[in-house]
């Protein structure tokens, strides 16, 4: 199902697609995981991309910092106030990450709640960690917060603001590049459809 | 099905090796290099290439085995971090006199920030001393594609050339169009030539002479030279920028409406500079902005300097990265154009700390309390981080924890109070550059002990292979060197392994080997457990010991400070019920901390 470079379903045609997004956590929760998932998903599309991301000591523990370009691009990194987008695997990450934002800018943050969180823009939480416990592996957190953010960029009423890719796409980006891995498959949508299904306008 | 990939930058150029009929690989592995040769590596299995693909000892053999190569006939190429490069510059320097038969390609990887390294310096400023041409990448397309450039060049004028790819090249990921693998290349063939391969003074006199007229010839070679990427700006300012620099400039130069505003060229071979181009530069144009990482290489070579603003002018930052942020500032200042950029300073970070069952943190809580005054001399690689437990007080470079104990020896053996002086090593660390070490330490009755941290892998840079594994880079059987018998061999007399994961233990043999090396000469202790991130991926999880904190925990943050486990969490919410409790998300179960609490509140879970 390519579609080209053009907005998802009932996008502006003629309105080339063109977004930046951040990804942050703590080395090991897999946000390497996350961008690839999200490139994958733009190349399928025909798309070009650009990712960036944090290797060697910075990795062990540390903060872990992946940024996403989708669209016509040169440079691998995104500057400072013009990201659409920021998906953050600890709530620790709004405050570090929380500038690279455009005024307008979406984040999905796992929180336990909102307070004392801030954000001049749409700020959505998620109980990541909760919902990855009941799902049955507590290191999906990844793979929640990727599919709660789905559900919520895609049912944004701005346009600009969707997400580039649906469910459908990243479903079948784990299916394509883990297809042969059955039990991995199911476990990675399932953590996926949790994060989806959370989230409710 | 489409034959566009997502590449990272580092396979981007092994990719472009496969393609363009390398046959010989070779590297020690350094971040943000060390993806490149693990991607041949597997390149090289899925479409089963008749190559050699190595990780070897260190930087120096990694050089000359795939220089060898090159007298060869072969086409190859040896890849490495750019302090790498300062172990393997002294082949590198000859090299360049020699010259090659089949193309050489050496890549350098910087590291602008420093992100993971000890230094930012310029490879390119290496190629300079010795005399070679250097290609700088922008984008991870670009490397596979500059790979070719490379065995061309290096091809026509007999030279090695270096490809300078940085952090956020190696490190970032594109779709790249994938071309075939080469199939067909030359066949090993040496012509012997001792004038030139085994050059006395005299002849080398003769080379560097051809060295000059080759440089010359790269000078105003045209596949390599600078592209002007906006031909109908018309102005008398000038943007020049190379590597990732040039890619953010293109970005940014439009956003501020500078397109059409200012000459905007990216020059691919940054040394040497073309000739042509740099007279078209002093000739054109008023005012010059020169955009680089890390020194100002392209800059040293525009004669005249008096209209070019950059890193040895003072214009551009000479320390740290030139983001995006600090080009978009650089940028507006230039053209004349008023823009702001938001301060990039965000909340700090997590610090970078051992993993959670990382066996080092067993062994450096083990050395506290055998030498718990001692200095405590490290080296490169994961155990770094042993600095967040007190117990690494220096860190210089590859090898130099053996050195430098034997430096603080030496300098504190008249003193009245002595100090312990304990090293710690990590076995590939040990294999590069701790060997000669060890050697002057035995003849030198050094007293002093040492720690190798045998945790069985490269760790730090992805767990590849080390001498003693036994297997390759493409997981072939080689042969594997026995540790405790290279010890002995280097003649050290007091040798004693251990698990660090056995902690109580464990501390008693630190104990006597820190009594041994105090009075004795070296006492060697070879601290051995597999990295917990190498033994997940072989799916070998050995002994699970899940430990819970029980009511007799006080809170009074002994663990956390002396331990420093990540997956320890401090609960200070409630200030009349401090305590520490256990994540069961990041712990692995080693148990290990059973026997760091003074109260004993910590004990296997029911």
């Amino acid at each position: 199902m390519k579609t080209g470079i053009s907005n998802v379903e009932n996008g502006n045609k003629s309105e080339p697609v063109r977004q930046q997004i951040l990804i942050s956590g703590v080395g090991g929760q897999g946000v390497l995981f996350v961008t690839r998932l999200l490139a994958e998903a733009a190349i399928a599309r025909g798309l070009p991309v650009f990712t960036s991301e944090t290797h060697g000591m910075a990795q062990r523990g540390g903060t872990v910092v992946s940024h996403f370009k989708v669209g016509e691009f040169y440079s691998p990194l995104v500057r400072v106030r013009q990201a659409d987008g920021l998906l953050a695997l600890k709530s620790e990450n709004l405050a570090q990450h929380g500038l690279f934002l455009k005024p307008g800018g979406w984040a999905v943050v796992n929180a336990r709640d909102r307070k004392s969180l801030e954000l001049q823009g749409t700020l959505v939480t998620v109980d990541a960690d909760d919902l990855a416990h009941k799902s049955g592996s507590v290191k999906s957190v990844n793979l929640v917060i990727l599919g709660f953010a789905l559900a919520v960029a895609g049912k944004m009423k701005n346009d600009p603001d969707r997400l580039f890719c649906t469910l459908a796409d990243i479903e079948q980006v784990v299916e394509s590049s883990f297809g042969k891995k059955r039990k991995q498959v199911s476990a990675f949508l399932k953590a996926i459809q949790t994060g989806y299904d959370a989230f409710s306008l | 099905m489409s034959t566009r990939k997502l590449l990272l930058g580092n396979e981007a150029i092994a990719r472009g090796l496969i393609e363009h009929g390398c046959r010989m690989a070779t590297s020690y592995p350094g971040t943000p290099a060390s993806e490149i040769l693990s991607a041949v590596a597997d390149f090289r299995l899925k479409d089963k290439l008749g190559m050699h693909v190595q990780w070897t000892v260190n930087e120096k053999i990694a050089f000359e085995i795939a220089y060898a190569g090159c007298m060869a006939g072969l086409r190859t190429a040896v890849s490495m971090k750019q302090v790498g490069l300062n172990v393997a510059s002294d082949p590198f320097m000859s090299a360049a006199y020699m010259g090659v038969k089949g193309g050489f390609i050496v890549i350098s990887a910087d590291d602008p920030g420093p992100h993971s390294s000890q230094t930012e310096q310029d490879s390119r400023m290496w190629a300079m001393m010795a005399k070679i041409p250097v290609l700088d990448p922008a984008s991870p397309a670009e490397a596979k594609e500059m790979v070719a450039t490379a065995y061309a060049l290096s091809e026509k004028f007999n030279t090695p050339v270096m490809l300078r790819p940085t952090t956020r090249v190696c490190h970032s990921r594109q779709d790249v169009a994938l071309g075939l693998p080469a199939t067909t290349g030359a066949e090993a063939k040496f012509d012997k030539d001792p004038a030139r391969w085994a050059a006395m003074p005299k002849f080398r006199h003769k080379l560097h002479l051809e060295l000059e007229e080759k440089l010359a010839g790269i000078a105003a070679y045209g596949p390599t030279a600078p592209v002007r990427l906006n031909p109908k700006a018309r102005s008398r300012k000038a943007v020049v920028a190379s590597g990732v620099a040039a890619a953010h400039t293109r970005e940014i130069l439009p956003e501020l409406g500078a397109w059409t505003k200012v000459a905007f060229y990216q020059v691919r071979q940054p040394f040497p500079l073309h000739a042509a181009f740099v007279e078209h530069l002093l000739d054109t144009y008023t005012d010059i902005l020169v955009l680089e990482e890390t020194t100002g290489v392209i800059e040293m070579q525009l004669a005249d300097r008096r209209r070019v603003k950059g890193k040895q002018s003072g214009f551009v930052p000479r320390v740290g990265e030139l983001t995006p942020e600090r080009i978009q500032t650089l940028l507006g200042g230039f053209a004349g154009i008023r823009t702001t950029v938001a301060s990039v300073e965000g909340a700090p970070g997590r610090r970078p700390t051992l993993c959670a069952g990382c066996p080092h943190r067993a062994s450096f809580f083990a050395i506290k309390k055998a030498a718990p005054r001692g200095i405590y001399t490290s080296d490169i690689g994961c155990y770094t981080l042993g600095m967040n437990l007190g117990v690494v007080d220096t860190v210089l470079c590859m090898g130099a924890s053996i050195t430098q104990a034997a430096g603080f020896y030496h300098a504190f053996k008249h003193a009245r109070k002595r100090p312990d002086i304990v090293a710690t090593i990590g076995d590939s660390t040990f294999f590069h550059a701790g060997i000669p070490a060890l050697i002057d330490a035995v003849v030198q009755r050094v007293k002093f002990t040492l720690v190798i941290l045998d945790n069985r892998t490269t760790a730090m840079t992805g767990n590849q292979p080390t001498p003693a594994s036994g297997f390759g880079a493409c997981g072939e059987p080689l042969d594997a060197v026995d540790l405790e018998s290279l010890v002995r061999g280097c003649g050290v007399k007091f040798i004693r392994e251990g698990d660090p994961y056995q902690l109580k233990d464990f501390i008693e043999l630190m104990k006597a080997a820190v009594a041994y090396g105090r009075e004795s000469g070296p006492a060697v202790v070879i601290s051995r457990r597999s990295c917990i991130l190498d033994q997940a991926r072989q799916s070998g999880d050995g002994d699970v010991v899940a430990v819970e904190i029980s009511d007799q925990c006080d809170g009074c943050g002994y663990c956390l400070k002396n331990f420093e486990c990540p997956a320890l969490i401090h609960h200070a919410e409630d200030k009349a019920h401090l305590h520490t409790s256990i994540d069961p998300m990041l712990c692995v179960a080693c148990g290990v901390c059973l026997h760091v609490c003074p109260k004993g509140a910590f004990q296997v879970k029911k």
